[in-house]
């Protein structure tokens, strides 16, 4: 990239989560921008704070104790901005935030498996919990209705339905609940609107529902056709709808909001945008997977050649919804991930006591296993959720399994803080289950959010962050599709490094190997595979010479077939799970 | 780093701030004493509503059963009452499901309010009205000893303090309970079975305060007509040392138990209030500390969860913890007088 290209103005990027805040800095160093450092504080969203712009402050302050560099004004309240000939302050700032309780929504579509299908889906792509529907085939009463709405108090409607030009009495009679529903409640309680739907009725919306929502939101149909789904510009104004409803919520946001000069999105839509961006970039010939599992949610990004799709999911964030993980799974689901022999009920009360204080971390071995083992089964319920919203056209060895991702980007504390890259890889290949070969890359610092937020102020910036090594690259994982008898040889592969070495492994069925290629190291390799074993070439196909990256545990071959089997017999797949994690380094 | 604090205090000023969801009628006065059972403010809410089509009962356009309507918004109307009639020589008539309010007219439609309920707000602490908030509710200060749960079931009374603890590690048991304890307000323990539960609903007892209760358990303790607090946890765990010596030794004096539902956003927690004689106001207790030795800490992970210490020091940098992780971390002495080290953020000052 030349320099001239890279006008030489720092960016500080701030990220409130529900359990933590960081500030992050990039600056242009050596002509290009660079992630220089990071600083965290404890959110300060919940009681007695109440003040996000707290936490940020302090977040602020711990980056200028590492950079001894001032960036806050001398009593502590306001940015320096831009940066002074001295030195001290920033250019600009990105703010993104998922802090604070999941959006009450009520999601509305005239068809159930048609534009209903859609608004959820839209819906899912922000921090929204959903907690009723309404469509045409609802048997309930137009009363019944306004009592459900009344009951669930929605901070959020998102309306979809009727194809352009489509019906529109029924659409109608589907907003009058709605619109009556808000009128009963206190002007402050009432819910932000987003229509989404047949665009003739835009009117029509407004005059049933404006002056009875606290904002009301339009958006192009995302489903023009029944045929034709089109979310992504709906996604956008569902974020600043989702910004907008945080800012009468948290204290503090609006003053942060006003510092990044109105660029504040919801961490998971700025992630998103970031997919996409790299998508468009680099134009990956499989997907692009991240994965994201923090406190307040678990976010599933993928984008593929013609379509993204961006899942978050509050239900199975590791902080204060935590508890209700056991409506959607069991504790023996949970402790199968397990490698010690933990009582079930020990499990529930880990459970209770991490969403009572989410920010609290593992400190001891045992917690620590509990710990992973509930955050494999949030991350595998999250993407076997994310599964089906997947195209249908995108890259499979088979249609049951997670498609074809190269590469998979890791974030949120559990994955990024594990105090081993090979704890954090197994967590991902245990609860992804990736197929075929795929480059898998941690992102420690947490800066995906951050750099999609400052994509749309800078697009050079998040190119040149990502190609620095900001990122821990974990190596190049290949995980055969196979099912056959514990033990039997399913690959043989043959690595040639760049000095002209040879290193070679057998890989079995149902094991773990591991051959070293260093961090920013090529080599090339060479792969046979046995009859009906698939690595994303076809069936019984290998590779000969292909360029392969190293990362920190080099190249991990997964033998143990997809979808992973794990033995029923407890102690043996204890056992097992314990090698596995040896195998990778991970204790 | 900011340190979270949980208050247990022996002595204290607390102001607390009591809201209607909704807006309705202050009834306390400023300055007036109030108990923790006293209602200071009411409202009504209606959870059930009934949409009268008229225009399609009567086979009319909206425009034309809109004049034939009989009623307007804020008209209260008994079940059977006409809320319009048609025309014609045997004209149809639309009638009130149920007694209510008419909440809207319009568009060939009735709207009726039926099914309202009652919402009271009690004091939830025995003080003096300090302020009074139109519409919404009161400010409430008091002083005496303080205790803070971690799980409430949203009930409010008062009544004499019962321990029935023999340590912080007891379980109360069915056994334990007899009619000598009716009306009372049960120092209990960890609460393991819904037979206990049950044994304490059938006294009745006036309320329970438990250092943990089984998770399978808290369905039912949200439908118990008497407050619940829980002090440390969901599961099975002893009492903190802090609260344990606390409430025991206020035993046998009335105490107000606000069962509060905790809400880490608006930051309502269960508490128990000690109302106590005193001299001069003491001081309102600290809502945000920063980690510094000599602090009292309680420990909310394993190892040591639940147990007290007091912080030795500050670890400089990044401590790498059994678990691998690297966090800040403070040298804590525990009250058996074992050391141990700690991430700040699983802990929390008690004070």
């Amino acid at each position: 990239m030349p320099t001239s290209l890279v006008t030489s103005n720092s960016l500080l990027a701030i990220d409130v989560g529900a359990a933590n805040t960081r500030a992050v800095l990039f600056d242009v160093i050596e002509g290009e921008y660079r992630f220089v450092a990071s600083g965290v504080a404890p959110s300060t969203a919940e009681a007695p704070y109440k003040d996000v712009s707290e936490g940020a402050r302090n977040a602020i302050d711990a980056l200028q104790k590492i950079l001894q560099k001032t960036l806050l004004e001398p009593a502590g309240r306001s940015l320096i901005m831009p940066s002074q000939p001295d030195g001290s302050g920033v250019d600009s700032l990105v703010l993104t935030i998922s802090a604070g309780p999941a959006v009450r929504t009520l999601v509305v579509g005239l068809l159930k498996d048609v534009s209903l299908e859609s608004a959820r889906r839209l819906t899912e792509s922000t921090y929204a919990r959903i907690l009723d529907t309404l469509s045409l085939g609802d048997q309930r009463k137009p009363d019944q209705q306004i009592d459900s709405i009344l009951r669930i108090r929605p901070d959020m409607v998102v309306i979809a339905g009727g194809t352009d030009g489509g019906a529109s009495r029924s659409v109608q009679k589907l907003l009058e609940p709605i619109g009556l529903a808000s009128y009963l409640m206190p002007d402050e309680k009432r819910p932000a609107v987003l229509y989404a739907g047949n665009e003739k009725l835009v009117e029509e919306v407004k005059s049933l529902v404006g002056s009875l929502a606290t904002t009301l939101h339009f958006s192009s149909n995302i489903r023009p056709t029944l045929e034709v789904e089109d979310i992504d510009p709906a996604e956008l104004e569902l974020a600043q709808m989702f910004v907008t409803i945080r800012k009468k919520q948290l204290k503090g946001l609006d003053v942060l909001d006003l510092w990044a000069g109105g660029h504040t999105l919801p961490t998971s839509y700025a992630t998103g945008r970031m997919v996409r961006f790299l998508s468009n970039v680099y134009g990956f010939n499989k997907g692009l997977l991240s994965v994201d599992l923090g406190a307040s949610s678990a976010v599933i990004a993928a984008g593929f050649s013609k379509k993204s799709v961006l899942k978050t999911y509050p239900q199975f964030g590791l902080g204060e919804n935590l508890v209700g993980l056991l409506n959607f799974t069991t504790v023996d689901d949970i402790l199968r991930w397990s490698t010690l022999d933990i009582p079930p009920s020990v499990i529930v009360d880990y459970l209770h006591q991490k969403s009572l204080y989410p920010g609290t971390i593992p400190a001891t071995k045992e917690d620590l296993v509990i710990v992973q083992s509930v955050a494999k089964q949030a991350l595998y319920l999250a993407m076997q959720a994310a599964r089906k919203d997947f195209p249908k056209d995108a890259a499979f060895i088979k249609p049951t399994l997670t498609p074809l991702f190269d590469p998979i980007i890791a974030g949120g504390a559990t994955l990024s803080d594990a105090s081993r890259p090979g704890q954090s890889l197994l967590l991902l290949l245990d609860s992804v289950q990736p197929v075929g070969v795929s480059t898998v890359i941690l992102d420690q610092n947490n800066l995906m959010p951050m750099l999609g937020a400052a994509a749309s102020q800078n697009n050079i910036l998040p190119v040149q962050v990502l190609e620095s090594g900001a990122f821990l690259s974990v190596g190049t994982v290949i995980s055969p599709v196979v099912t056959t008898k514990y033990g039997a040889s399913i690959l043989k592969a043959k690595i040639t490094y760049e000095n002209g070495t040879e290193a070679n492994v057998n890989l079995k069925y149902g094991f773990l190997e591991m051959l070293p290629l260093a961090s920013g190291e090529t080599a090339r390799i060479t792969i046979q595979v046995s009859r009906g074993v698939d690595i994303g070439f076809g069936p019984g196909s290998g590779t000969k010479n292909m360029p392969i990256t190293g990362g920190a545990l080099g190249i991990v071959f997964d033998g143990r077939g997809r979808p992973l089997d794990l033995p029923a017999d407890p102690v043996r797949r204890r056992e097992l799970i314990k090698k596995w994690n040896w195998t990778l380094g991970g204790g | 780093m900011l340190a979270p604090v949980h208050h247990v205090i022996g002595l204290t000023t607390i102001v607390r701030e009591r809201l209607l969801p909704i807006s309705g009628d202050v009834i306390a006065r400023l300055q007036q004493k109030v108990t923790a059972g006293e209602v200071v403010a009411e409202t009504r809410w209606s959870r059930e509503h009934a949409l009268l089509d008229v225009a399609r009962i009567l086979g009319v356009s909206p425009a034309a059963a809109d004049k034939l309507i009989k009623c307007k918004v804020d008209d209260q109307v008994t079940a059977s009452a006409e809320i319009a009639v048609g025309r014609g020589m045997f004209p149809k008539s639309v009638r009130a499901p149920k007694d209510g309010r008419v909440v809207a007219v319009g568009g060939g439609q009735v709207l009726l309010e039926v099914g309202e309920t009652k919402i009271e707000l009690r004091a939830g602490i025995p003080g003096t009205v300090v302020e009074v908030i139109p519409n919404r509710g009161v400010v409430i200060q008091t002083s005496g000893g303080l205790v803070q749960g971690v799980w409430g079931n949203g009930r409010v009374d008062a009544g004499l303090l019962i321990n029935l603890m023999e340590g912080p590690e007891t379980v109360l048991v069915p056994g334990r309970i007899d009619v000598s304890l009716r009306g009372s307000i049960i120092l209990g323990g960890m609460i393991r079975t819904a037979e206990t539960l049950q044994a304490l609903a059938e006294l009745p007892a006036r309320g329970l305060i438990a250092s943990s209760i089984q998770p399978s358990l808290l369905s039912k303790a949200r439908e118990m007509r008497f407050p619940i607090l829980v002090t440390d946890g969901v599961g099975a765990f002893p009492m903190n040392t802090a609260a344990y010596k606390l409430l025991s030794t206020n035993a046998k004096r009335e105490v107000a138990l606000n069962a509060e539902v905790f809400d880490r956003y608006t930051g309502a927690r269960p508490e128990v209030f000690i109302p106590l004689p005193i001299s001069s106001e003491p001081p309102l207790p600290n809502e945000v500390e920063v980690f510094a030795p000599g602090l009292q800490v309680r420990m909310r992970r394993p190892p040591a969860m639940g147990m007290i210490g007091s912080i030795v020091s500050i670890k400089p940098g990044l401590t790498i913890l059994p678990s691998g992780l690297r966090a800040q971390a403070a040298e804590v002495k525990l009250e058996n007088n074992e050391t141990v080290i700690v991430p700040l953020v699983n802990m929390e000052v008690v004070g």
